[in-house]
């Protein structure tokens, strides 16, 4: 983190244990002459470690939120502290070394690399982190071990369920310990068994002190987390 | 710079598994595309050179030698030839040479059976009297014998005639020089040297496409002396070969530095290489160029849309490796890599069936073209930067759609929007 400027400089606020601090957040997306306002100033704070689950009616802006905060798009207005650091002013090359070195995605579709084995799809942060490539499998294959994938390493993504596929994508999100890992509805494509699985692996990852932030619109899973925050029409409903 | 080499290292990873684990017979495809853009930028030029450099070489091993010392204009034969030849056998580096003597001649055929009504059946072309080994040892022409047999040492009122001398050899080039009729092997014809004429057995028809041979007559020296008798031996030309140790240049200098020239024409084989001959290389060479430079573009756009239809349809899958935090550079590089390889194996591939199987193809079956055996002509410094050439313009195709996909919004290419 010590690389960024004095502009990203971290703001020793009174929030000390904030991993997440939203100001004001607005989204507006314009087509031609459409203009959508999809967040409409949001404000949340979200505590290091904390489990929080994101529900919402489809549309309401619970995905979009979720992208402002884990740096994959840039607010129309607002500003974003992630771990006391303002992502306000990070180009976009600064975003993908701030989102490699703490950030951690589930996306909804497992989005694994097709040409990459289970263990090599869970390596590639690490690689890029600079770890070599013995240290990056060793570590790769910790993690999914970890999470009961141990077995399935040399596996292609289209040999293994989507159960299986969501949870190698679990042990790429957090194998380089990132300081939150992000889950973008990660159970929409899953069976409840398979499901169950990947949350249980979310708990176990909580019960470690991972800060977590899940979009689902399954009121089950979200009673998991710590602290459900409902967004209706671009605001937090409270 | 620690930065660039974990982007290549993580690059290549990302590459190799992609090439790997891609659809073979795509990749056969794309492998093959580029040999045949590689066999056309090597093989068109080649061959067209080849046409041209097929001729110098036949003119080297058939008449010049690799240097060769003729009369100046205005003289009748080498003044000093006894002079040239003590230096020419004093030389250790010279394994063989001939000395020829030349002058211009009148043959007439059939003047036996001829109707007087008829114009006589005659041709014009250089009497060459030559020393039958050194002749052989110099341009083993004995080997392109067509017809009958060579000149034989000791023989006396034989001769051999170049192919162009007969017209049912030099039809296809019209009338472009007077040609003897209905001459066979053992038809006697008649050889004038001014007012000297004397009788001569057809024995052999040499068959070569260079213009020195196949418009000559040769008969033995003491033949020759016979009709243009020579004070003291005096020849028009001497062709020499050194054994490779040193340069031709090396070798002409030496007679330079002994103050022949101007008294002699000393040239090498490539200075005696008429100056049309390289103009005509030098055309060939530019077109075969641009043929290959429309080869190179065809293929640089075929990996440009090969990498474009990979990179668009993984763009979900490249705004994933984005968002999870693997750098543009890396990704990019995995695409270079890709077209790299294709270029790499291609070349290669070419390159194997350039030198194993097309030299060695033409050299033992030769293009047939009226004035030179084409050969393939494929010197590897050329083959060499016509890879790099290739190797450029792959690069640059594979990096542009690379760059164009990659620079597009992550979120959006993780959504498909």
């Amino acid at each position: 983190m010590d690389d960024y400027s004095t502009k990203h400089i971290r703001r020793n606020s009174r929030k000390i244990n904030s991993m997440i601090q939203i100001q004001n957040l607005e989204k507006i997306y314009t087509t031609g002459s459409i203009v959508t306002p999809v967040l409409r100033g949001i404000t949340l704070d979200i505590k290091k470690g904390e489990y929080v689950a994101i529900m919402g009616k489809s549309g309401a802006g619970k995905s979009t939120l979720l992208y402002q905060m884990g740096l994959l798009d840039k607010p129309t207005t607002g500003s974003i502290l992630l771990d006391q650091i303002n992502t306000e002013y990070l180009g976009e090359a600064e975003r993908t070394v701030f989102r490699l070195n703490h950030l951690g995605y589930v996306f909804q579709d497992y989005a694994l690399v097709p040409e990459l084995t289970a263990l090599e799809n869970v390596a590639i942060p690490l690689l890029m982190l600079g770890q070599s490539e013995k240290d990056a499998y060793a570590q790769a294959l910790k993690t999914l071990e970890k999470i009961g994938m141990g077995h399935r390493m040399n596996n292609l993504p289209n040999q293994l369920s989507g159960g299986e596929q969501q949870r190698v994508s679990v042990a790429r999100a957090v194998c380089h310990h990132p300081k939150i890992l992000f889950a973008d509805e990660p159970t929409a494509n899953l069976d409840s068994v398979s499901s169950v699985l990947v949350l249980d692996v979310f708990d176990a990852l909580h019960a470690e002190g991972q800060t977590i932030v899940m979009v689902t619109h399954e009121k089950e899973y979200a009673d998991r987390a710590q602290r459900i925050i409902v967004i209706e029409d671009g605001k937090v409903k409270e | 710079m620690k930065n660039l080499l974990n982007d290549i290292r993580v690059g290549w990873f990302l590459g190799i598994r992609q090439i790997r684990r891609s659809n073979i017979w795509t990749t056969l495809l794309i492998v093959l595309i580029m040999t045949l853009t590689f066999l056309n930028l090597i093989v068109v030029s080649g061959i067209l050179v080849g046409l041209i450099e097929g001729g110098n070489r036949a003119n080297r091993n058939q008449y010049t030698g690799d240097v060769i010392i003729t009369t100046p204009s205005g003289k009748s034969y080498l003044e000093q030839t006894q002079d040239l030849l003590s230096v020419v056998q004093s030389l250790p580096q010279v394994v063989s040479w001939s000395d020829r003597m030349l002058t211009s001649v009148s043959l007439e055929a059939n003047y036996q059976s001829r109707n007087f009504q008829e114009l006589p059946n005659t041709a014009g072309g250089q009497l060459t009297g030559i020393d039958i080994d050194r002749e052989i040892g110099v341009s083993g022409i004995n080997q392109y014998i067509a017809e009958g047999s060579f000149l034989v040492p000791g023989s006396s009122g034989t001769i051999v005639l170049g192919k162009n001398l007969l017209r049912r050899y030099s039809e296809s080039f019209g009338d472009t020089f007077p040609a003897l009729d209905d001459v066979y092997i053992g038809d006697k014809i008649l050889v004038r040297v001014g007012e000297k004429v004397r009788e001569f057995t057809v024995v052999g028809i040499l068959d070569s496409k260079v213009g020195e041979i196949s418009l000559r007559a040769f008969v033995t020296q003491n033949d020759f002396l016979s009709m243009a008798p020579r004070p003291a031996r005096e020849v028009n030309e001497i062709s020499l070969t050194h054994n490779k140790t040193v340069s031709d240049e090396f070798i002409r200098d030496i007679f330079i530095e002994r103050g022949f020239d101007g008294r002699a024409k000393i040239q090498t084989a490539v200075q005696a290489i008429p100056d049309f001959l390289n103009q005509i290389k030098t055309a060939f060479a530019l077109l075969g160029s641009v043929i290959g430079g429309i080869g190179i573009l065809v293929a640089s756009i075929t990996i440009f849309i090969v990498i474009f239809i990979n990179a668009v349809t993984r763009r979900k899958y490249i705004g994933i490796l984005k968002g999870i935090g693997i750098s543009g550079a890396s990704i990019r590089i995995a695409y270079i890599l890709q077209s790299l390889l294709y270029a790499c194996l291609g070349s290669a591939l070419g390159s194997v069936i350039i030198y194993t199987l097309l030299v060695p193809f033409f050299e033992a079956n030769p293009l047939d073209f009226p004035f030179s055996d084409g050969i393939l002509v494929a010197p590897v410094e050329q083959t060499l930067t016509r890879f790099g050439i290739l190797l450029l313009v792959t690069l640059i195709a594979g990096f542009i759609p690379a760059w164009m996909i990659i620079r597009q919004n992550t979120l959006d290419a993780i959504l498909g929007r």
